[in-house]
């Protein structure tokens, strides 16, 4: 598919029908059929909705990222084992082959301090780190041998969503925004939301790279504007801006008909559409309806969890609305010291608020269409990483992309078990082994597209998320 | 099972032929013919392997021999047909070999792989490549046409010839007001003032277009909005890109030398030399280095832990790729890894024009602007004093020289301690200002000053690394820091600019087996891609310079032609090849070859200069028709590719906010100097952490806020929102046309970004002190806006607008206060202001 492909000829109803600009854009259109150019008028909307390759298990995806490498060994994947190396250096002939960022393979062995018991029906295993997560443990699917070809974080977050350590790709959300145009009729069809501090990827990881700036992620920014120019500046009132856009609207469906452009249809919509997501974003950010048990269980009367409560209540609210593409952006993992401790701080922010986030999903039947992905760029180390010998009581883990966790629920995912393992040392995948690219295949195919076959021409060449690799992971589907 | 059922069977085989050994005409080379040749025979040799003739077979392909005689199990090829894990299995695409048949293969390999000497060579040759943009570049006699009144210039006749063939006639010429704001804006990226247009309307002389283009041609912001196209194939922008995104404070030196290429009208073949090889060039000066840092726009990763060497290898390749789109329009990056699916471009000439660029050193150097030469001498003397002073004082050689000491130890027996690990990455990664592991494997006698600087500078900022920043502290090393920041600013020094250089003795360069960084395949020298014309360089290497020779020579026509097309794609929205990238079979026909032609021959033959295509593409006819649409045009062709009609085209990015200043008389036309960061909404910058250690974003003050869009600082990871919400490019890698989306963030940022907001203010409060009434006040709001006057269905409209505005301000004093106006009728014209500037037209080049 190309852009070309987008401008396929449509019946003029249809084209009305998402042209829901008001009684000024009905004129306009009125007016140039009158002319004669309406027939011609395919004044494409790159973002209304198409039809993927075949029927489609999600329709939405909420992507929790969670920046900066959270540690597997102290979340998900238990290894005992480490106890008895803790301290102590592992032998050459284990460590010979890790791409290593900070640490040297000399390094010693931190072992967790955290406690594993199974969980659900399903048994799964999971970090006292994890309680409330632990109530949906049967929803999730959890993935504890994930591999990256990275091991530093932005060529990892840029492979993790653009399928490509270097910059310069449309991200999975452009990705998916492109296959599917958007629901939402008055906001935007790829969403951002950040918390914590700023990520190494900066826009880079919502970026539409050489794709149009269309399919690029929209920042909902914590303070401020929620979307950046949302509100009238000082002196437009809602009157003022009003009047100001139906006199804009007006000149503007005057030039259309001198001039026959429907560009400039193109731009009264755009017009139209801001002024509806004016009015969206605040109805969309207005929690004053949701009951107080909702608030309470996404955690919002923690202090510590509030943001990312409020993202995660956001995600659930723009699914409502139609929006394809929510990602949220939680830095930072990357704990080289101090990780016992940081580890808990990031919980204490996160953990709730996702796993009520896929209690409030599937409480109203928006789970078996919504995947959501809960992931980082690459997992930590088993060593220890001690920047300074005299501050040994603070170690962190180094960066590990040889077999990490991840889980997903909901959107055709089979939700209850646990796939992969990775050795006793955690060290390297045992069992099931599942590439970045074969996640992105296997999203895609959930969202129904075949991964190899949802392109984009640039620089002479078909692109595609999964590069020129990506398997299926029929294991994960339900 | 079955693939132990399978391999057992070909056990059987083998052992069966290792009796009569395969015959190599009988049995062997059948197979290579059917199973193999399509791609490694004579018409191709996907990754430099040839099957139909012995020498090459026996040599291999770029990863090294593939047939070892006598060794079936150690041969490449016999473990790609057993399809070994780890390697790419042959044949690639199509079914497997039958057992038998690799078993024939292995038994005739571990025979000795014996090849006849009557069947060392094939008969057939490797074919000529046809395709149209590799041939050789004519000068196609301008052909007749229906009307001849309507040619103005030669590219009238081809665009008319082509027209006459479709029988389909020209539109007639736009109306002068649309005529003369089209090609200032094209020319300058600025609308034209009131003034300029008024006088143009006046202007009785049949020669008064000509002469306005003369006028734009001579203004140097025809050099910025020029210089703005080729920054986007440069990659231009101020920082580093990747996690940390370093600041580059001087990259603007190089932009400065490119607005000032243009404003004297540079030859290409020149601008081409200097950018490519100014530290080559047999004149090099500190200005001739500014220009090669076009290639100093690649990305840095600074980030703590990453392989330099991966990074270094992809900003090389970056090079070539870019050097590649630039000049040849060939997709050079699809041959990293394979040789290329559809055009002749092997891996090997991929490689061949990476090695060019992989014998850089990176090097900052002084490039002083003028007038800055003379207080930099006349207080140097005094400054460097005041520096080793205070280096003494904090006993910094004696600590350094320790620090040297361990570090070196440290880079040779890594994994002792992990603090100065930390130390040795971090000189490899944050060095500021050079490479700080060249300076330190350096004598300390055969370092220069600005090595002493660079490294000394590295050791205070950084020694805390390797012994904590307690004792760091103790030294006092953050307050020496911070006293020779303050002495540096004291004094007058010299702006610097990012350059390259070649090292000393070239490394030899290897291709890299499937594009990866750490796998050596075959050693290949510098050189052009072999299906062009070839590079003579008498046996020696060939060098950057031969290179940039070479791509302006008679001999090669792409570069020609590549960069005619790229100019005419700003004049009428699209190149004669639409795929301006991509100049390959699998980039789009030219819609006028032999117009392409034409104009490439002007190009090289009127000394490749650019002014004169400008001034013939803008005088011609075809440029000057009106780009209202018709309908009969709309079902012969709809996207106007035979130019029966001009385009409506979106302004770029920076024009979008350029004219909104320049309508508003708000904006400040200083030609070049270094970047300036005018104010934008809190939390943009802060999405990423690269300015925690750039500097961070502090909004201008002064008039710095209303510099053109070209200045703007372009921070890679948090780029200004207006450049991302109209297309920009994101400077990553090179850009040869930009895109026009149409979106609502755009709308949001024109109605409520308060730089545009402020724009209505300025133009609002100078409307509402004009004379006359509403209608002559009008006439001067669109003048200055849109070049042209009101009609009367727009006066009308706009007149019950601003009473309803009147209106609106009457209820809503703290309104009007806001927008700081002193009267109604102020506001009101505020009002009106932001509404023309909202137009599409406002935006658009009709």
């Amino acid at each position: 598919m190309n852009e070309n492909q987008f401008r396929a000829i449509r019946t003029r109803r249809d084209f009305f029908s998402r042209c829901a600009g008001g009684v000024g854009t009905a004129a306009l259109f009125d007016l140039l059929a009158r002319d004669g150019y309406a027939a011609n008028l395919e004044a494409p909307d790159p973002l209304a909705p198409r039809a993927p390759h075949f029927a489609p298990k999600a329709k939405n995806v909420i992507f929790l990222f969670m920046e900066g490498a959270p540690s597997q060994m102290d979340l998900f994947d238990p290894k005992p084992a480490l106890q008895k190396w803790h301290g102590k250096p592992l032998p050459p002939s284990l460590t010979k082959d890790l791409k290593l960022a900070f640490i040297k393979p000399t390094a010693s062995v931190l072992a967790s301090p955290r406690v594993f018991a199974p969980q659900g029906q399903c048994g799964m295993e999971l970090s006292d780190l994890l309680p409330n997560l632990s109530k949906v443990a049967d929803d999730i699917c959890l993935v504890r041998s994930v591999r990256s070809d990275a091991f530093n974080h932005h060529p990892g977050q840029l492979l993790l969503f653009t399928g490509h350590t270097q910059l310069g790709r449309p991200t999975m959300g452009s990705w998916v925004t492109y296959g599917l145009g958007s629901e939402s009729r008055n906001l935007p069809g790829f969403v951002v939301l950040t918390s914590g501090k700023g990520t190494s990827g900066g826009s880079d990881n919502f970026s539409s790279g050489f794709m149009p700036t269309t399919y690029s992620g929209t920042v909902f920014r914590g303070a401020g504007d929620p979307i950046l120019y949302l509100s009238n500046p000082d002196g437009i009132s809602p009157a003022t801006q009003r009047a100001r856009l139906d006199a804009v609207r007006d000149l503007n469906t005057q030039r259309a008909e001198a001039t026959g452009d429907v560009e400039i249809a193109s731009r009264i919509h755009s017009y139209e559409l801001a002024y509806r997501m004016q009015s969206a974003a605040p109805e969309l950010l207005d929690f004053s309806k949701e009951s107080p048990a909702t608030l309470a269980m996404y955690g919002m009367d923690k202090p510590a969890a509030k943001p990312y409560a409020t993202n995660c209540l956001l995600a659930r609210r723009l699914v409502e609305r139609g929006v394809r593409f929510v990602m949220l952006m939680h830095a930072s993992w990357d704990h080289h010291s101090n990780i016992n401790k940081g580890i808990v701080t990031q919980c204490q922010a996160t953990e709730q608020p996702a796993a009520a986030l896929i209690q409030d999903l599937k409480q109203r039947g928006l789970l078996d269409t919504t995947l959501v992905v809960w992931g980082s760029e690459f997992g930590r180390t088993p060593m220890s990483e001690i920047r300074r010998p005299e501050e040994a009581d603070n170690a962190g883990r180094d960066h590990h992309p040889e077999g990490f966790s991840l889980w997903m629920a909901g959107g055709g995912i089979k939700g209850g078990q646990v796939i992969g393992k990775t050795d006793e040392l955690g060290l390297t995948v045992t069992e099931d082994p599942i590439h970045i690219h074969d996640l992105q295949a296997t999203f895609l195919h959930l969202l129904g597209f075949d991964h190899k076959r949802l392109t984009y021409r640039f620089m002479g060449r078909d692109f595609r998320l999964t590069d020129i690799h990506g398997e299926l992971v029929p294991k994960l589907m339900a | 099972m079955p693939a132990i059922r399978l391999l057992a069977g070909a056990f059987f085989v083998v052992a069966a032929w290792a009796q009569t050994a395969p015959d190599f005409e009988r049995d062997v080379q059948p197979l290579f013919r059917k199973r193999c040749s399509g791609c490694h025979g004579a018409a191709q040799q996907l990754s430099g392997l040839r099957l139909d003739d012995r020498e090459a077979a026996l040599k291999g392909g770029y990863s090294g021999a593939v047939i070892k005689p006598g060794d079936s199990a150690g041969s490449a090829m016999v473990r790609r047909l057993l399809a070994e894990k780890g390697l790419v299995a042959m044949p690639l695409g199509t079914k497997r070999l039958a057992p038998e048949e690799i078993a024939i293969v292995r038994g005739w390999i571990d025979a000795g792989a014996k090849w006849p000497d009557s069947l060392a060579k094939p008969k057939a040759t490797a074919r000529r490549n046809m395709h149209w943009s590799f041939q050789k570049l004519q000068r196609p006699q301008p052909p007749a046409v229906s009307n001849t009144q309507w040619v103005r210039n030669p590219i009238d006749n081809f665009v008319l010839a082509r027209l006459d063939k479709e029988g389909i006639a020209p539109s007639p010429e736009a109306g002068r007001a649309t005529l003369l704001r089209r090609v200032t804006l094209d020319l300058t990226g600025l609308p034209p003032s009131s003034d300029e247009m008024r006088a143009f309307l006046n202007d009785p002389r049949p020669d008064a277009y000509e002469r306005a283009v003369d006028r734009l041609l001579a203004s140097p912001h025809y050099a910025e909005r020029w210089a703005r196209s080729w920054l986007d194939a440069a990659r231009y922008a101020d920082s580093d890109g990747y996690e940390k995104d370093w600041t580059r404070p001087f990259a603007w030196r190089y932009r400065q030398w490119v607005i000032e290429a243009f404003n004297r009208d540079m030859p290409f073949d020149e601008f081409t030399r200097l950018q490519l090889a100014g530290d080559l060039v047999p004149h090099a000066n500190a200005e001739t280095r500014v220009a090669t840092g076009f290639h100093r726009m690649t990305l840095t990763n600074r980030e703590g832990g990453v392989d330099s060497e991966q990074f270094k290898f992809e900003a090389t390749l970056d090079r070539a790729v870019t050097t590649g789109s630039v000049w040849l329009g060939l997709t050079v990056g699809c041959a990293q890894c394979h040789d290329h699916k559809f055009d002749p471009i092997s891996q090997k000439d991929a490689y061949q024009l990476f090695a060019f660029f992989d014998n850089l050193a990176e090097v900052d150097a002084d490039a002083p602007m003028p007038g800055e030469m003379g207080p930099y001498l006349a207080r140097h003397g005094e400054y460097r004093a005041q520096r080793e002073a205070l280096l003494k004082q904090y006993d910094v050689a004696a600590l350094m020289a320790a620090w040297e000491k361990e570090m070196l130890h440290t880079s040779s027996h890594p994994g002792e301690r992990t603090d100065w690990d930390l130390a040795w990455d971090c000189l490899l990664k944050l060095t500021e200002g050079g490479d700080g592991e060249r300076v330190m494997r350096m004598p300390a006698g055969k370092r220069s000053e600005r090595d002493w600087d660079v490294l000394t500078d590295h050791f205070i900022r950084n020694y805390h690394f390797a012994v904590g920043t307690k004792k760091w502290k103790e030294l006092k090393l953050d307050e020496l820091d911070q006293k020779l920041r303050e002495l540096h600013a004291a004094y007058p020094q010299l702006t610097q600019a990012m350059t390259v250089a070649e090292l000393d003795a070239p490394r030899q360069v290897h291709l890299r087996v499937r594009g990866d960084y750490k796998t050596n395949g075959i050693p290949v020298e510098p050189g052009t891609p072999a299906f062009l014309a070839p590079l003579n360089v008498n046996g020696r290497r060939a060098t950057r310079l031969d290179l940039a020779n070479w791509l302006t020579s008679e001999d090669n026509p792409l570069t020609a032609r590549v960069t005619v097309n790229r100019i005419w794609q700003e004049y009428f929205g699209a190149g004669i090849v639409k795929t301006a990238e991509d100049f390959g079979t699998q980039g789009d026909a030219p819609t006028h070859p032999a117009l392409l032609d034409y104009l490439a021959s002007e190009f090289r033959s009127n000394g490749w200069h650019w002014k004169p295509i400008h001034r013939m593409i803008v005088t011609s006819a075809t440029y000057r028709q009106s780009s209202h649409t018709r309908k009969d045009l709309e079902e012969k062709d709809p996207n106007n590719h035979l130019l029966a009609r001009q385009t409506r085209l979106r302004l770029p990015a920076e024009s979008v906010r350029d004219a909104a200043l320049f309508a508003s008389g708000l904006i400040d036309l200083r030609v070049g100097g270094p970047s300036v960061k005018p104010p934008q909404p809190k939390g943009v910058s802060e999405l990423s952490y690269g300015f925690g250690w750039g500097g961070k974003w502090v909004d201008a003050d002064g008039p710095d806020r209303y510099r053109r869009g070209l200045y703007i600082h372009f921070q890679r990871t948090t780029p200004y929102p207006l450049l991302v919400n109209f297309d920009a490019p994101k400077s990553n890698v090179t850009a040869c046309r930009r895109l026009r989306s149409n979106t609502p963030l755009q709308a949001l940022n024109l109605l409520n970004d308060p730089v545009f907001l402020e724009a209505a203010e300025a133009l609002g409060w100078r409307i509402a002190r004009e004379e006359g009434g509403f209608d002559a006040r009008l006439s001067r709001a669109y003048l200055a806006t849109l070049g042209r006057t009101p009609t009367g269905n727009e006066t009308t409209r706009l007149h019950a607008y601003f009473d309803r505005q009147k209106t609106i301000f009457d209820s809503e004093p703290a309104s009007m206060k806001a927008l700081h106006a002193s009267s109604v009728d102020q506001a009101a014209w505020t009002g009106l202001s932001s509404v023309l500037l909202n137009l599409d037209e406002f935006i658009t080049r009709e």
